[in-house]
Parts: structure tokens; sequence; C-alpha cells
């Protein structure tokens, strides 16, 4: 039997970018515990709509935990209070019946707000167009055991290309620092043969770049790793660091 | 030197300089520390010390001028790393609960060290920059630690370095890029032990001294 829970919601609704926003309460009722959050407002939504009020906008795409579009900060935690889960995957059984709920979108300077809950995060974007690819001769491709890596370096390489650029890590920090990405995206080329031709010039540029966007510095206060969805380690934030040490003093990257 | 600059101006090299310059200081400390134990051993085993330690003089003069240069980038480098991190999130959050990231020492970083600036101004002014020809560093001590305000305020100065040290020597490393599997767990333990000789080991002599006068 399904189980039906009744919640009050306090949700971030602003019209625009550069307009006053607020916190506007719903009642959400008779919401089925397996529904997915996303869910759960599809429902809100579908009364707003109905009583022709602006529904609450929200990005999301796969809702299943892999994509990396979706994001909201629920009762002050990013992604909610479920470890290693994204908004799309957090299901309301995680609520009990009369639970205040308040939802707000990621809030950093780098990330402006679009509207209501969804925000901009092609600043992720711009870091990534910085350095964070290879450069790969066109042609057949070589056989793939020229390229030897070892399993224990493949595995790290596979954590941080875990990274779905969702951007709960800067929501997540107190200095709306983006290094968990940063750190996951370089330590993942990093690692592997193929990156290690362009490793200098890609950290000191997509530093570069997150420290133009108006990210904040590192304080290694570790929230970024407690809240990451695919629960990526500061172990990669470290990495970055060597990296742009060595790329800084010992490469010719200027 | 366009790079040089480039490089340690960067989030990661303010860290790096905040790393090098913190670590240098608890280095300091426990060397400060195992001298002032001596104050253990009585008013003239403490004058002795004091006394031994400038004989060292050119030596002596050359690690001052580095601490005070160090304590400057320090600051500097802090100041301008919190006033950055708090214009990343101009519109704060109406909730946010933490993840289980933060510690004590972590969230106060800023006011701790703030504090901790002030205490060192206070300090030199109290031991350092004052009149020594008519009197030795012990009567100074131990006059200034009669007064029980002077006590309180050294003791919970101690616990403000404690907690700043707390969080302040693995982030060292970890912003040195020195995150490894088999020695970050000791690092975080040591990270603790160092707290704690740093408060108790400080916080207990203003404590003894006030008894001993
Ligand atoms: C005996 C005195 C002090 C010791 C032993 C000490 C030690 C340290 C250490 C080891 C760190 C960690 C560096 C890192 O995360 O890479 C640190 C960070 C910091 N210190 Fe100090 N410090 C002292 C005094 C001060 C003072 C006087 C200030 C004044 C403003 C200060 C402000 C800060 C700040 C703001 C940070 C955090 C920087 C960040 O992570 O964003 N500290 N300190
Ligand atoms: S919608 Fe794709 S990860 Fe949530």
């Amino acid at each position: 039997m399904t189980k039906t829970i009744n919640i009050t919601l306090k949700v971030w609704r602003q019209n625009g970018p550069q307009v006053k926003g607020r916190l506007e309460t719903y009642h959400a009722d008779n919401i089925s515990t397996d529904m997915s959050f996303l869910e759960m407002l599809d429902v809100v939504n579908e009364q707003l709509t109905l009583s022709h009020r602006e529904p609450i906008a929200f990005d999301h795409d796969c809702r299943e935990g892999i994509c990396g579009m979706c994001g909201a900060v629920v009762n002050g935690r990013p992604h909610g209070h479920q470890k290693g889960t994204t908004i799309c995957q957090l299901h309301m059984r995680q609520f009990n019946d009369g639970d205040t709920i308040v939802v707000e979108p990621w809030r950093a300077r780098a990330f402006p707000i679009i509207k209501d809950l969804a925000v901009d995060r092609s600043a992720l974007d711009k870091i990534i167009q910085a350095g964070g690819y290879i450069s790969a001769n066109t042609g057949a491709a070589q056989d793939a055991n020229n390229i030897t890596v070892a399993q224990n370096i493949a595995e790290k390489a596979m954590d941080a290309a875990a990274c779905i650029g969702c951007g709960a890590c800067v929501a997540a920090c107190p200095n709306a620092s983006a290094m968990l990405f940063s750190g996951a995206k370089i330590s993942h080329l990093a690692l592997l043969p193929q990156g290690k031709p362009e490793a200098a010039r890609r950290v000191t540029h997509m530093l570069r770049a997150m420290d133009e966007l108006g990210f904040g510095n590192c304080s290694n206060e570790r929230e970024c790793e407690a809240e990451c969805p695919k629960e990526i380690s500061i172990v990669n934030i470290a990495r970055m660091n060597r990296e742009f040490i060595k790329a800084g003093f010992s490469s010719s990257v200027e | 030197m366009n790079w040089l600059t480039k490089t340690i101006g960067a989030s990661i090299g303010k860290k790096l300089m905040m790393a090098i310059t913190g670590l240098s200081f608890i280095g300091f400390l426990m060397a400060h520390l195992a001298g002032n134990l001596t104050i253990y051993g009585g008013k003239d085993a403490f004058n002795a010390y004091a006394q031994k330690l400038h004989t060292i003089g050119p030596v002596l003069k050359v690690a001052e001028i580095g601490l005070l240069v160090f304590a400057v980038v320090h600051v500097l480098t802090g100041v301008w790393l919190f006033y950055q991190n708090y214009n990343a999130r101009p519109q704060k959050y109406a909730i946010k609960k933490s993840g289980g990231g933060r510690t004590v020492g972590s969230r106060t970083m800023p006011y701790t060290g703030l504090f901790l600036l002030v205490f060192v101004i206070l300090h030199l002014s109290n031991f350092t920059f004052t009149d020594k020809s008519q009197t030795t560093i012990y009567e100074i001590v131990s006059s200034t630690f009669a007064n029980p305000f002077y006590v309180m305020f050294y003791i919970i100065a101690m616990a403000v370095a404690a907690v700043h040290v707390s969080h302040g020597f693995w982030s060292a490393f970890q912003s040195l890029g020195l995150n490894h599997s088999k020695y970050m767990p000791i690092i975080m333990v040591l990270s603790i032990v160092f707290a704690v000789v740093v408060g108790v080991g400080f916080g207990f002599l203003p404590i003894y001294i006030s008894f001993q006068a």
C-alpha cells in the first residue's frame, strides 16, 4: 500500500536574475512517499498551473542521477540530506508527515539565478573550456594495449570522472569555491597517460579561469565532499594543488 | 617574474603562502614552548634560558625578522582570502546546514586568526618591547601574571590558538597537495595533538606563574 504524507514547502521564487526573490509557502497534500522530490514538485506545479499561477522553475533532465542537471538546496543541504544522492533520486520517504521543507537555489556569485530554482552554471563550462580536454590527432586509433594504465590509477581516474558537474560542491562550500569540480576534472585527465602532455597548461589555465569567474578560494572545509552526490573526495583537490604548484614552479607554462 | 606573481596570486598560490607561513608558526610555537618550559625549573633557569637565547645574537635577529615577514604575509593573505570568500556568495542562504565536513576550527579560522593578531601585539608589548635594563624577564612575567586579567586573557588566547591549529595543521598539508591515504590519518591525529599541546602547554604557564607569585 502506498503511504502518503502532507508537507509544507517554502520555495525560493525569483522572476529573473536582477529582481528580488522571496520564499513562498505552498502546501503539498497526499504526496506518495514513492515519489522523487522532483515528482513532488511536478505535483505542486500542476496545482499552480491549474490555479493560473506561475509554476516553479527548476532544472532536471535524466532524473536518474547521472546527468548533473538537477539541484537545489533542501533544508540547508544541497540535493537534500541523503548521502550520495541527487535531488532527482531523493525520495519523499526521506521526509515525515507534517514536515516543513525549505527549497533554495544554488547560491554563488558565479551562478546567477535564471528563475526560481534554476541557476546559470555555464561558469563550470568555462572552466572546462579553459583546458579540461586532451588534444588527440585524428586518424585511426592505435591499438588500445599500446598505452598501459595500471588498474589502481584507472580506478582513481574513474572516481574523479564520476563528477556530473551539478555544482553541489559550489553550493555546499562556505566560500562558494569550485575546487572540487576543478580538482575532479583536472585529476581525471592528469592521472592518465593521454592527459599528461598538457597537464601543466591545463591546471594553470583552468585554475585561472576558476579564479576569474568569481568562485571563492578553498579553505579545506570539506563540505563539498560531504555533499557531492558522487562522493568525490578532496584527495582530488590535493592532487590539483600539487599539479598547480608543480606547473607554477617547474614547468615552462607561464 | 610575472609568472611568479601569477602563481602565488592564484587561489592555490595564496593557500600555498598560508600553508608555508602557518606551518612555520607551528614550528616556532614548538620551539617557544620548549624554551618556556624552563619556567618550571624556577626563576634562575628561566632567566638563564632567556640570556642564553640572546647570546646567539644575529641568528636570533634573522629569525625574528623572518617571523615578522611571515606574519605580515599570513595576516594580509588571510584577510584577502576572507574578503574574496565572503564576496563569492553575495546572497546568503535562508537555511544552511553542515553536511559534516566543517569543524569548530575550520569555521572560525579568520576570527581566531584576528584574535591571535591582537594577542600577539599585546604579548610583544608585554614581554618583548619593554624596558629590561632594571629587571629580569622572570620579574616582568611574574608581575604581569599577578594580574588575574592577564591570566584569563592568556588562557583564552591559548585556547583560541589551539582551535586555529586544530584545523590549520592538517589544512596546510592539504593546501600543499600532501594528501596521501597512508599519511593523512596520522596528520589528522597530529592536528589534534598539536592543538592540545599548544592549548595545554602554553595555557598552564600563566596559571603556574600566578600561583608562584
Ligand atoms: C601563532 C599564530 C598562528 C599559527 C600557528 C597559524 C597557523 C595557521 C595554519 C597552519 C593555517 C593553515 C593554512 C592552510 O590552510 O593552508 C592557517 C590558516 C589561516 N590563518 Fe593562521 N596562524 C596563526 C596566526 C594567524 C593570524 C594572526 C591570523 C590573522 C588574521 C591568521 C589567519 C588565518 C586565516 C584566515 C587562515 C585560513 C586561510 C584559509 O584557509 O582561507 N592566522 N593558520
Ligand atoms: S536530473 Fe539528471 S542527475 Fe538529476
